[in-house]
């Protein structure tokens, strides 16, 4: 959308005198100058409400010792953050999310470039492809996981109902770390995959039709199109959907939550247990003070990725011009 | 770019959008009022009196309340229900800040003590002659229901979830142990026997496994002791507690010799492990039934004996009238309706809510009740048995959080193999880490 304001035909000229011409003049000025802001105004003053508020509010209160349910609150300094920056269940958490974060991501963006990539040609019924895509996403999350935890099942889940009919010994999904988060990331790529390549089919769609015209004259085949033209060409798109994921690994929390049967502290060794799940553990011990300094650990390692990013993606942009 | 109106019109339309968005944002938070203050004023004896009930599942109280406004026409009654957690989450914030709660709310046991912390946020229930109540209740239950100091009556008790151990006879008969429930209680008066019970059924080598996991018979050990995870100031005794030490070294015994189904309740494999058969007893609440019915076991697959070590509870709720509501009189009087003993009989017949009265256990309605679901069991004696025997200990505030974390250390014997005394001393700090 144009953010420049439309220029406003010249005023005709009336016999009305120097008074009534300032009086325009100075609403026109008014309108030109102000009412940009006004329009933007409300988003600002939502998010000023229910982001930019709560940010701050946040980091007060995590200087304090503050329980819910007491009516003091004692100033302590970084006292939350020294502990909580000792604190191994954190640092297991981060690895945690970290793994799962990657883990999923991975693969995720793979399957959907390779998924976009299918989608990108003269198919029949394409919108009812194009809509499958987006149903796990649109999926209520609970249920996903409530589904996928049934598959990963120890004792009677499909997975290990398949393993075993081999003649393998069944795997302890939950138990395990890295099983654990295997079966996490698998969940969270049911829902993201397809939603990622819908934004990467249609960022596919703006690449110039010529380029695959010559690729296919020089023999070029339909992977090597993929991984010469249409790769390079949407790599802002890429870099976009990356971000995007980060941002969201970093978030993870219905489903180990939901995984371990809604246990706070995501198995008994912690061994899925994500920072958003690590913070909601001490929430609910109304411990708003410590719950408060990993919020604010949390917004710093994403402000950390999004800074990586965008010196990624500006480097990205050179290389393209 | 070729249709200025047209763009001009959605230039107006855009903001004018977000105002009013905006302006319904507010006005939804203006045009509703704050229950509890709704009728404000002092109310004279006549005037019109609402009552908000705040519940987290279907009490059976609605003929109650017919009942009641029979005595008090002008008492007009709400109720409100929200799920388990969220409504005692809900009920924190609302006490904390003050503003949203019902008049009357309903606490369950693994919370009230997080809201005896806080009883000065409750209406004194004393001061409105609920105290001569006293005599009527099992002493344990009504002790929940005081401020810290003993000083205020915040609620008064409703139901009990007394404890007995569930198992399976068709299980048992193929280990060649008893099937009929008064010879299986024979087998485990204590939990010692209980484990031996254990290994004879192990040895006769079925497929299936005693128990489902340590973690509920740990929690029903230590609460069988009389002093549990908190001493009376507060603080957690985890560490020094012989009682806690022996309750876990029983737990390990069970683990080492191979009685644990290596399941920990409500994941999938314990709820499917139910109908199947994966397991063959189980610490088992009055409202646990519900859940083994819910998985179709079919008829008589599971019985009930008594729990080893002599009685026991999980659950049961309180209610209790917040500060906040203006109505402290009615509401005491609707608490007092609601927990007599005419209406936890009614309740007991309607929704099987065991009642904390004990001169109910012996009114045929209580005692000659069978569920034949469970092979006839007597479960009315069997659960008020249970909830007779056990001894009031005293609840810390953060108790449930607590047997979380000792759990957990159970969890990594059986499921990562963690050496038993790396697990108790990692348990030990991690309840001791609980504020």
């Amino acid at each position: 959308m144009a953010t420049r304001a439309p220029e406003r035909a010249a005023p005709p000229r009336r016999p009305g005198g120097k008074r009534r011409l300032t009086a325009r003049h100075w609403r026109h000025t008014v309108d030109v100058k102000a009412s940009p802001y006004a329009y933007v105004a409300p988003f600002f003053l939502l998010f000023c409400a229910f982001g930019l508020f709560p940010i701050g509010y946040t980091l007060w209160v995590s200087l304090h010792e503050w329980t819910l349910l007491d009516d003091e609150h004692t100033f302590v300094g970084l006292e939350n953050f020294r502990v909580l920056l000792a604190d191994s269940y954190f640092w297991n958490a981060t690895f945690n999310t970290l793994s799962i974060g990657l883990l999923s991501m991975l693969p995720q963006l793979l399957l959907a470039l390779w998924l976009a990539h299918l989608l990108n040609r003269p198919l029949r019924a394409q919108n009812f492809f194009r809509i499958t895509l987006l149903l796990p996403n649109v999926t209520s999350v609970v249920a996903v996981v409530v589904i996928f935890s049934q598959i990963f099942g120890r004792d009677f889940g499909l997975i290990n109902w398949v393993i075993t009919s081999f003649g393998f010994d069944g795997i302890a999904w939950r138990d395990g770390t890295l099983s654990s988060h295997v079966a996490i990331s698998t969940m969270i790529m049911w829902r993201w995959t397809g939603y990622n390549a819908l934004i990467l089919l249609a960022a596919m769609q703006a690449v110039p039709r010529e380029l695959y015209e010559a690729a296919t004259i020089d023999g070029a085949s339909s992977f090597t199109q993929l991984r010469k033209v249409t790769v390079p060409m949407i790599r802002p798109t890429i870099a976009f959907v990356v971000i995007t994921s980060t941002i969201g690994s970093m978030q993870i929390f219905a489903e180990p939550l939901l995984f371990g049967a809604y246990t706070l502290t995501g198995g008994q060794d912690r061994q899925y247990q994500t920072l958003s799940l690590f913070f909601y553990e001490n929430y609910m011990r109304l411990d708003f003070g410590f719950s408060s300094a990993i919020s604010w650990m949390i917004f710093v390692f994403i402000l950390i990725i999004a800074g990586i990013n965008y010196l990624l993606t500006n480097r990205m942009k050179g290389s393209i011009r | 770019m070729s249709h200025p109106p047209r763009r001009r019109a959605a230039r107006l339309l855009v903001p004018l959008i977000a105002a009013s968005l905006l302006a319904a944002a507010c006005g939804g938070g203006e045009s509703t009022p704050a229950p509890g203050a709704a009728s404000g004023g002092a109310a004279a004896p006549a005037e019109p009196v609402k009552l908000t009930v705040a519940l987290f599942s279907d009490f059976h109280y609605g003929p109650l309340y017919e009942e009641f406004k029979k005595t008090h026409p002008n008492v007009e009654i709400t109720e409100r229900r929200a799920q388990f957690n969220d409504h005692h989450n809900n009920l924190v914030t609302q006490v904390a800040t003050g503003a949203g709660a019902a008049d009357i709310v309903a606490v369950e046991g693994g919370f009230i003590a997080t809201f005896r912390e806080v009883a000065d946020k409750f209406h004194n229930l004393n001061d409105y002659g609920l105290g001569s109540r006293q005599s009527e209740y099992l002493d344990w239950k009504w002790q929940l229901g005081l401020s810290k100091d003993g000083s205020q009556l915040i609620g008064l008790g409703t139901d009990v979830g007394g404890l007995a151990m569930c198992y399976r006879p068709d299980l048992f008969k193929e280990a060649g142990l008893p099937t009929d429930r008064d010879e299986v209680s024979a087998l485990w008066p204590t939990w010692e026997q209980y484990v031996e019970t254990g290994k004879k059924f192990v040895a006769a080598g079925g497929k299936a496994a005693f128990t489902d996991g340590p973690g509920e018979h740990f929690r029903a050990m230590v609460e069988q002791a009389p002093v549990g995870f908190y001493d009376t100031s507060d603080k957690v005794v985890v560490g020094t507690n012989p009682d806690v030490r022996k309750a876990w070294d029983i737990s390990v015994s069970m683990i080492q010799n191979k009685l644990s189904g290596k399941l920990v309740a409500f994941t999938p494999e314990w709820t499917t492990g139910i109908a199947k058969g994966t397991f063959a007893t189980m610490v088992c609440p009055a409202w646990k039934t519900g859940v083994i019915k819910d998985q179709k076991p079919g008829e008589g697959t599971w019985d009930i004996a008594a729990v080893p070590g002599g009685g026991g509870n999980q659950g049961g709720t309180h209610l209790l009238a917040p500060k906040q509501g203006k109505h402290p009189k009615e509401a005491a009087e609707l608490i007092n309706f609601l927990t007599s003993k005419e209406s936890q009989l009614t309740l007991w017949k309607d929704a099987s809510a065991l009642p904390s009265l004990p001169a109910l256990y012996t009114d045929p309605a209580v005692a000659d009740f069978v569920n034949p679901y469970f092979g006839d069991a007597p479960i009315g004696k069997i659960f008020t048995d249970a909830a007779k025997a056990l001894k009031p200990q005293y609840t810390g505030p953060k108790a449930g959080d607590v047997n979380v974390a000792m759990g957990n250390g159970l969890g990594r014997i059986e499921l990562q193999g963690q050496d038993p005394e790396e697990a108790w001393k990692q348990a030990v700090a991690d309840s001791e880490k609980i504020k």
